[in-house]
């Protein structure tokens, strides 16, 4: 383990969460608060232990696979816990643990809060908790690679364990341009959207933090029944743009490339439009009388589905009043989650389709023991390594989410609420059922539970492995 | 520049490390995918899965917008396949490696009618090293500079050396040479020395010199050798067939020992010339019967790099021939240079550098001026040659006035056919040919030595 390099890279991580904690500075300034004079105190304390940490060049520079995970995942939990600091200073969250599960949540891009009353809020804070959404959804270190010239190739082992889904490409040759793609394309969606809500009556601020939760597929609502309190117009351009979201990125570089058939090619995005139509359909059937017209039903079905299905967790309805079918099919997509290589989490299309197709192989081979076939995906054939380790996470993620459910057991609320609580922590969405349903929050929980399903959040998020790499001993060896 | 490199072998990966470094975009394309994705891990190119001659495969590696493909798989007729399918597709420069040696006297025919910017055959071009070596044994490698009028060379201090425990600045008044020490490379570091420094055993140490001040002052420190007149190469592969080719052909007596018979029936038919002996290198006896003992050249080229290395061991214990031994394939630098190997030729980083050298200069009409580049010590240091405009920032200033980056080094000044060691009065005039050494960045310019 080359600690010296992992040091040096969370002193770069730090540095650039002060630039990050500048903005929720300059939001108070414009409302006039006092209180987020504390945004600025920690953004100078992260700049000082940053610039300390990075002080001297570390001897070696080698980053291999593991120090690439350890390196993400301390990250992650460093940065949720200074993140979380402000929170706790200027007084909107006054217990650290709740400011703490606040901000993994908005790193996380889960969306889960455990406020009662989120418009009591200073602006500074609304705005901190959305814009980690936006941090979050893309990555932190795809961001810093974007911007900084770091230690060529070995990079993409930070990449890795960023990234969401069973394989990470690069789009391009070189691995900062491929950064700056992503984040080129994100900030595009991102405007996108701020423009098109301003435009159709949403105030900026507003606007800002809607799209933040949106792109990021995070979820925080700046107002107590989240996009409900705006107009249908805004909400059908926020369904589009968590839709949107969803999509693996590579679909819009292919777009953006010029090459419109490799964009429709890709067999996960087919499935995942596939699937929220399907959903939506079955949903808009099933809850039809619910509401006074078909169009509000359908309004709602397409949104709940929209956000569910890439894992932001906004809602316009309570889906907990929702006929049982409507709800499970929402828990099922919560699983599936949106594809690989986007903002979204859960378990992603692509590995689904992985999986399946790999059932289907073993069912062959029952029919044909001699049988040799390969998995292929968009034509391309499936290595074997990915499978196995798409396999290894099916494992991880059902032995995680049962013995999550056990733990937070011990509060002795309801099964549902347990289950979807973990649920919705390990799939980053936000919002289960009942309890902890739409219109609740996770303040309920006790001290430990929140700590097990901020565990979850962070595991979820980062693909379970560089989370469960920590926990091995010999991680920590030098070698 | 947009490159893609077909085949993920030795010569890929080398490649690819070293071009990564200069900020060209690059894709490799190989049919297996453990050695693509052993590339994307550790260095700064995309990988591409598939076969190099396939059209398809070449498209999505950006084949339309390449600027140069560099086929380098082990199969030649599908680097040649592979460069015109790009050539035909795209409007890129083709490098191909083509090793058969039947293809050897056609080479100028292929590149025309393929239309190929470069072929290299990389047992050639190690060969040619090799006899460049024993042309010239004092020096354990030698680069020339300004089309062969100054060279580079490259010798290792011992502990009987007069310069072990000497003081650089002693150096011209304990031996009256004009030589210039540019690079030291003491276990895997490279210096470029100040007057203080001081020699250790095993420093390999690089000089600039013309040819005759070069003999005088290796004639000084006790290493000079003449010219080999009689050579045994230890195995018959391809590098020892150019090798043999080449020293015939210049009247040096070649002994070629091999195990295989219908390999030495070949050689023979091949090579009427040569002493062919079918038998094992590695039998002590048979080396003795061969005349090991009063043998000047020696050169281990067989298949095996732990075989050649006690081969070259040996010969350097009971002789006191030069010794040449190839490694293809392990690369424990370190620990190779501190054995007494003499003189070593990999012929991986050859075949790299000779495409490196083309590359750069195709680079060099797009954005920089590098004439030739070398690298030295595995990269850690280079040495370039550079052509001096006449609007050139450096021109026209005594160097003790110019203000260089830290570890820049001007090796010498070529005027008008005469070699100049510099010193600090000198100056840099337009239309010269200058070497500079850096270490620790690099550049494209020769503006960039001096602090912003």
């Amino acid at each position: 383990m080359n600690y010296s390099m992992v040091l040096y890279i969370l002193g770069y991580m730090l540095k650039f969460e002060s630039a990050f904690l500048m903005l929720p500075f300059l939001v108070g300034l414009i409302y006039s608060e006092d209180t987020s004079l504390s945004y600025l105190v920690v953004a100078v304390v992260c700049l000082v232990l940053g610039g300390l940490l990075t002080h001297k060049k570390p001897t070696s520079p080698s980053l291999y696979t593991r120090e690439g995970f350890v390196t993400v995942a301390l990250s992650w939990i460093v940065m949720s816990i200074f993140g979380a600091i402000p929170l706790v200073l200027t007084g909107d969250i006054p217990s650290y643990v709740d400011a703490l599960f606040e901000t993994i949540s908005g790193f996380t891009t889960t969306g889960a809060s455990i406020l009662t009353d989120v418009e009591a809020l200073s602006h500074a804070s609304l705005f901190w908790r959305s814009f980690t959404h936006w941090i979050g959804g893309m990555g932190v270190f795809v961001f810093i690679m974007a911007i900084l010239p770091l230690m060529g190739g070995s990079t993409m082992n930070l990449m890795k364990a960023e990234s969401p889904g069973p394989s990470v490409s690069k789009l391009v040759p070189h691995v900062k341009d491929t950064a700056k793609i992503l984040y080129g394309m994100y900030i595009g969606i991102t405007l996108c959207e701020i423009v098109l809500l301003c435009v159709f009556g949403m105030p900026l601020f507003d606007s800002l933090c809607t799209t933040f939760g949106t792109v990021g597929t995070g979820g925080f609502g700046i107002k107590n029944n989240s996009i409900a309190a705006y107009s249908p117009t805004l909400q059908i351009i926020v369904t589009i743009f968590m839709i949107l979201s969803g999509i693996n990125y590579s679909f819009y570089f292919f777009i953006l490339s010029k090459k419109i058939g490799d964009a429709f090619h890709i067999e996960e995005v087919r499935w995942y439009l596939l699937l929220i139509l399907v959903s939506a359909g079955a949903i808009i059937y099933d809850i039809r009388h619910l509401y006074p017209t078909l169009g509000e039903a359908v309004r709602h079905a397409f949104f709940q589905v929209g956000s569910i299905i890439t894992t932001t967790g906004y809602g316009t309805t309570d889906f907990d009043l929702w006929p049982s079918m409507s709800k499970t099919i929402l828990v099922i997509l919560m699983f599936i989650g949106a594809c690989a290589g986007s903002t979204g989490g859960g378990m992603k299309v692509s590995r689904l389709v992985i999986l399946f197709k790999t059932i289907k192989k073993e069912l062959s081979l029952i029919i044909h023991p001699r049988e040799v076939r390969k998995i292929r995906v968009d034509g391309h054939i499936v290595e074997h390594s990915i499978l196995r380790s798409t396999n290894v996470f099916l494992v991880i993620y059902f032995v995680l989410l049962l013995s999550s459910t056990l733990f937070i057991s011990i509060d002795e609320f309801d099964f549902t609420t347990n289950f979807t609580a973990v649920v919705s922590a390990l799939n980053n969405i936000g919002p289960g059922l009942n309890q902890v349903g739409p219109t609740q929050n996770f303040s309920i929980f006790s001290v430990f539970s929140k700590f097990v399903l901020m565990f979850d959040m962070l595991a979820g998020r980062l693909e379970l492995f560089p989370m469960m790499v920590l926990f091995m001993p010999s991680t920590w060896k030098h070698k | 520049m947009n490159i893609i490199i077909v085949g993920c072998g030795k010569v890929g990966y080398t490649l690819v490390e070293q071009l990564s470094n200069e900020d060209h975009n690059l894709v490799v394309i190989d049919e297996k995918p453990e050695k693509v994705q052993y590339i994307t891990d550790r260095l700064d190119a995309m990988g591409i899965v598939g076969n190099g001659v396939n059209h398809k495969t070449l498209l999505d590696a950006g084949i339309t917008t390449a600027d140069l493909l560099i086929a380098v798989t082990g199969d030649d007729e599908k680097n040649l396949l592979a460069c015109v399918i790009a050539k035909k597709t795209g409007h890129c420069q083709t490098i191909a490696r083509v090793r058969n040696p039947i293809y050897n006297s056609e080479v100028e025919f292929l590149k025309k009618e393929f239309g190929l910017a470069m072929i290299i055959n990389p047992e050639r071009a190690a060969a040619l090293e090799i006899a460049r070596i024993f042309q010239f044994p004092s020096a354990i490698r030698v680069d020339s500079f300004a089309k062969g009028h100054v060279e580079l060379l490259h010798f290792k201090v011992t502990d009987k050396s007069p310069l072990f425990h000497m003081k650089l600045f002693n150096l011209h008044q304990t031996l009256h040479s004009d030589v210039l020490v540019c690079t030291v490379v003491r276990e895997d570091e490279v210096i470029i020395p100040n007057g203080d420094f001081e020699f250790q055993e095993n420093d390999i140490v690089a000089i600039v010199s013309q040819r005759h001040n070069a003999i005088e002052f290796f004639r000084k420190i006790g290493i000079m050798k003449n010219r080999v007149d009689n050579a045994i190469l230890a195995g018959g592969g391809k590098v020892s067939y150019y090798l043999a080719k080449s020293l015939i052909e210049s009247g040096i007596k070649v002994t070629i020992i091999e195990i295989d018979h219908a390999r030495c029936e070949h050689l023979s038919e091949i090579l009427p010339e040569a002493t062919i002996i079918c038998g094992d290198a590695t039998d002590q006896e048979l080396l003795a019967e061969e005349g090991l003992e009063h043998a000047q050249g020696f050169a281990a080229l067989t298949g095996l790099d732990e075989e050649n290395i006690l081969l070259s061991l040996y010969a350097n214990r009971i002789s006191k021939a030069k010794t040449v031994t190839k490694i293809n394939r392990i690369s424990f630098n370190s620990v190779i240079n501190e054995l007494n190997l003499g003189s070593i030729i990999y012929p991986r980083i050859i075949t790299a550098d000779y495409i490196l050298k083309h590359v750069r200069s195709t680079n060099n009409s797009r954005n920089s001026n590098v004439e030739t580049l070398y690298k030295l010590a595995n990269g850690k240091a280079e040495a370039l040659e550079f052509i001096i405009k006449e609007d050139s920032a450096v021109a026209n200033i005594p160097l003790q006035d110019l203000n260089f980056r830290k570890n820049t080094l001007i090796g010498c000044i070529y005027r008008n056919g005469k070699v100049i060691l510099p010193t600090g009065q000198d100056m840099m005039k337009a239309g010269d040919s200058v070497l500079v050494v850096i270490s620790g960045y690099r550049i494209s310019d020769i503006k960039e030595i001096l602090e912003d």
